[in-house]
């Protein structure tokens, strides 16, 4: 299996040298990166060329890169206050817990928050490929849309977009999915609240629904804890000889 | 023939055949339809940000209530990718406790699927039947986790305990006379496997019960044959998997082509269908509960055979046993890490795919080194199913959009999320 990857792999940066911005193996998957304007051409001639066939776009699914190994308890040395600092800090990774009403909104534009990434599967070649999208503009992520490729994705297409705000540029019919009619936001986004900014009750009074800020706390119960393990340090290494 | 007004028509969210909370809004053409759209997520409840905010453990019982009629399927794959990123590999005896519960799903689901949709196109009596069944098996369950439907059983490094040697029993009542209670207990004197081992005995003789009802049943053919043809090449460019992809002839079975666990080691058919209707699709998923119980027989045979550990003996992930807890200061302090903080997964991503009764249950998990996901994606099988209704649907009458709804085996705790 590891050798079909490794393959896999080869044949990929031998066939798009220009495309591929990253080929990386991974735990038996390979993993490649194109930026969006090479995205079409290069998901066309996966599914089209005999050796890929990937005739199956298993997944599409959005991901915010804004709190990126950003924990909320410090690991490597001592501190002089308690479990307060992990349940109450407002820490960058806390973001969405706290940041009722986009207070702290995340402006930053690095081009590396939201990516795209899908799962292809190659019925003939019994095989798996995962291709990763980085939008370019952080403040308004366009990828194009791969309805014309695979007709399954539109659903998915509409979920990232919904949840993340990616908007997919010649997708007919992207409207939200999952959430309510009528919402406003992007849930999924690592500046989106955990609780949600309304909630929603019967009103006696005036005798229907209505939206009202939330009246929750947001409340943390174990805090996001990043360590760097010795047992995984020969992976590490290894990540970093691909980085290199 | 006088003019026929086009109009909308609005179906569900609230309606015995919409399986749940499905709203389809259908623009009709007398009683053909002409275009379905279905308006999902009105069960929506974020599992996927949810498990963002919590330790890795602790988001094993959301799975459950994803796809709420194969909650075991689910743990699975999300128990795969943790390990997959943690680099460890359960004990043989949890993985055949996995494969065999697997397929004690799949019979579940394909009960509750079958019985659904046969009450949706008009069979009342097949329903029965299969709440019949299904109780046992949720007893199988009772009896492994403690809970009929949402397990938690599944843990990263095996399972959470081992198989239990009695069954529970059905209780006197008044509503139950000596003689009744002795039959129903009848099979519940032994362990778990005895019971198991009993029940794939008779199983066979109940799914021919079943398709005597159905299979050759006019009414049952007028309503399935023919209705909802997919095409094999159409079907993948939908991104159909499971019984969906092979009713239409593609033979793709993940328990076969990338095998998991240890369905390498054991025997069992991928059933195809040929033409790609409702009709194939249910003959496709009656010939995979016989096949489920096959393989449960050779589980219950290995498991017979081979005592051992179910979990794996890494206390960075797997808490100690309470009795070395309490004497051994090592191990309080595994077990106060772990259900204080829980482990940290290393940096990276890992997707892992299980042939859930629907589909291709798959789990994508980027993880940042710390002790949540970083972001957690469920690819859920009838996600992509549903997607499809408005095609399959097309030119279809009012009364075909129910066996549609049905052949796909929509569960809504899957595809809201």
């Amino acid at each position: 299996m590891a050798d079909a990857q490794h393959q896999l792999a080869e044949r990929l940066k031998h066939a798009f040298p220009d495309q591929l911005a990253d080929c990386r193996e991974t735990l038996g998957e390979v993993t490649i990166e194109v930026s969006p304007e090479h995205l079409l051409d290069l998901m066309q001639a996966l599914r089209d060329q005999d050796g890929f066939a990937f005739s199956q776009c298993t997944d599409v699914c959005g991901v915010d890169y804004a709190a990126y190994g950003e924990g909320e308890w410090i690991t490597e040395q001592a501190s002089s206050a308690g479990f307060s600092r992990g349940v109450q800090g407002n820490s960058f990774a806390r973001r969405g817990l706290t940041g009722i009403y986009g207070v702290d909104e995340i402006t930053s534009n690095t081009g590396r928050r939201f990516a795209v990434v899908y799962h292809l599967l190659s019925l003939r070649h019994n095989m798996r490929l995962r291709v990763k999208c980085f939008c370019t503009d952080d403040n308004f992520p366009v990828v194009p849309s791969m309805i014309e490729l695979w007709a399954g994705v539109n659903w998915f297409e509409r979920e990232a977009f919904d949840l993340f705000g990616i908007v997919f540029e010649g997708h007919p019919d992207l409207r939200r999915i999952l959430t309510d009619y009528g919402f406003v936001g992007h849930p999924f986004r690592k500046d989106f609240p955990l609780i949600g900014n309304v909630e929603v009750r019967y009103d006696e009074a005036r005798r229907r629904v209505v939206y009202q800020p939330v009246s929750i706390e947001p409340r943390v119960l174990v805090p996001r804890v990043i360590r760097h393990d010795n047992r995984y340090a020969d992976r590490a290494a290894q990540k970093e000889s691909n980085d290199g | 023939m006088g003019d026929i007004r086009s109009y909308t028509m609005n179906f569900g969210p609230q309606h015995p055949a919409a399986h749940g909370v499905l709203r389809l809004v259908l623009e009709m053409e007398g009683e053909t339809i002409r275009r379905a759209d279905p308006h999902v997520g009105l069960l929506h409840r974020a599992t996927e940000k949810l498990a963002e905010s919590k330790p890795f453990n602790q988001s094993i019982g959301y799975m459950d209530r994803l796809d709420y009629v194969s909650m075991m399927c689910n743990e699975h794959g999300y128990v795969l990718a943790i390990e997959k990123l943690l680099g460890i590999t359960p004990p043989r005896r949890a993985q055949y406790i996995r494969v065999m519960f697997d397929e004690v799903t799949r019979i579940l689901n394909h009960l509750m699927w079958l019985g659904a949709h046969g009450l949706d196109v008009g069979a009342m009596t097949a329903f029965l039947y299969c709440f019949r069944e299904r109780e046992d098996l949720m007893d199988c369950y009772e009896a492994v986790s403690g809970t009929r439907m949402h397990a938690t059983y599944y843990r990263p490094g095996g399972v959470y305990r081992d198989l239990p040697d009695r069954m529970p029993q059905y209780e006197p009542s008044r509503f139950r006379s000596e003689k009744d209670l002795k039959i129903l207990n009848g099979a519940r004197q032994g362990s778990l496997l005895d019971f198991l081992e009993d029940f794939c005995e008779r199983f066979p003789g109940c799914v021919d019960e079943y398709e005597t009802l159905l299979t050759e049943n006019r009414i049952w053919k007028q309503r399935l044959v023919g209705i909802g043809v997919v095409s094999p090449e159409r079907a993948q460019e939908l991104g159909f998997t499971g019984p969906m992809l092979r009713g239409s002839g593609v033979e793709w079975d993940l328990r076969r082509k990338q095998p998991y666990e240890v369905y390498d080691e054991l025997e069992f058919d991928i059933p195809l269908g040929t033409n790609g209707d409702c009709y194939d699709r249910y003959l496709v998923r009656v010939e995979e509960m016989r096949q489920s119980t096959r393989i449960i027989k050779q589980c219950i045979d290995w498991l017979r055979k081979n005592p051992g550990p179910v979990m794996v003996d890494d206390h960075k992930v797997a808490p100690p046993s309470r009795e070395e807890m309490k004497d051994d200061m090592e191990s309080l302090i595994h077990h106060f890490k772990l259900f204080t903080e829980g482990y940290c997964v290393p940096e990276g991503e890992a997707y892992a795919a299980v042939e859930a009764p629907k589909g291709e249950f798959g789990v994508y998990l980027i993880s940042d080194g710390a002790n949540k996901p970083y972001r957690l994606k469920v690819r859920a099988p009838g996600f992509a199913h549903l997607a499809a209704m408005d095609e399959m649907a097309r030119g279809h009458m009012l009364a075909d959009v129910v066996a549609l709804i049905g052949t796909q085996d929509i569960v809504f705790g899957e595809i809201d999320r």
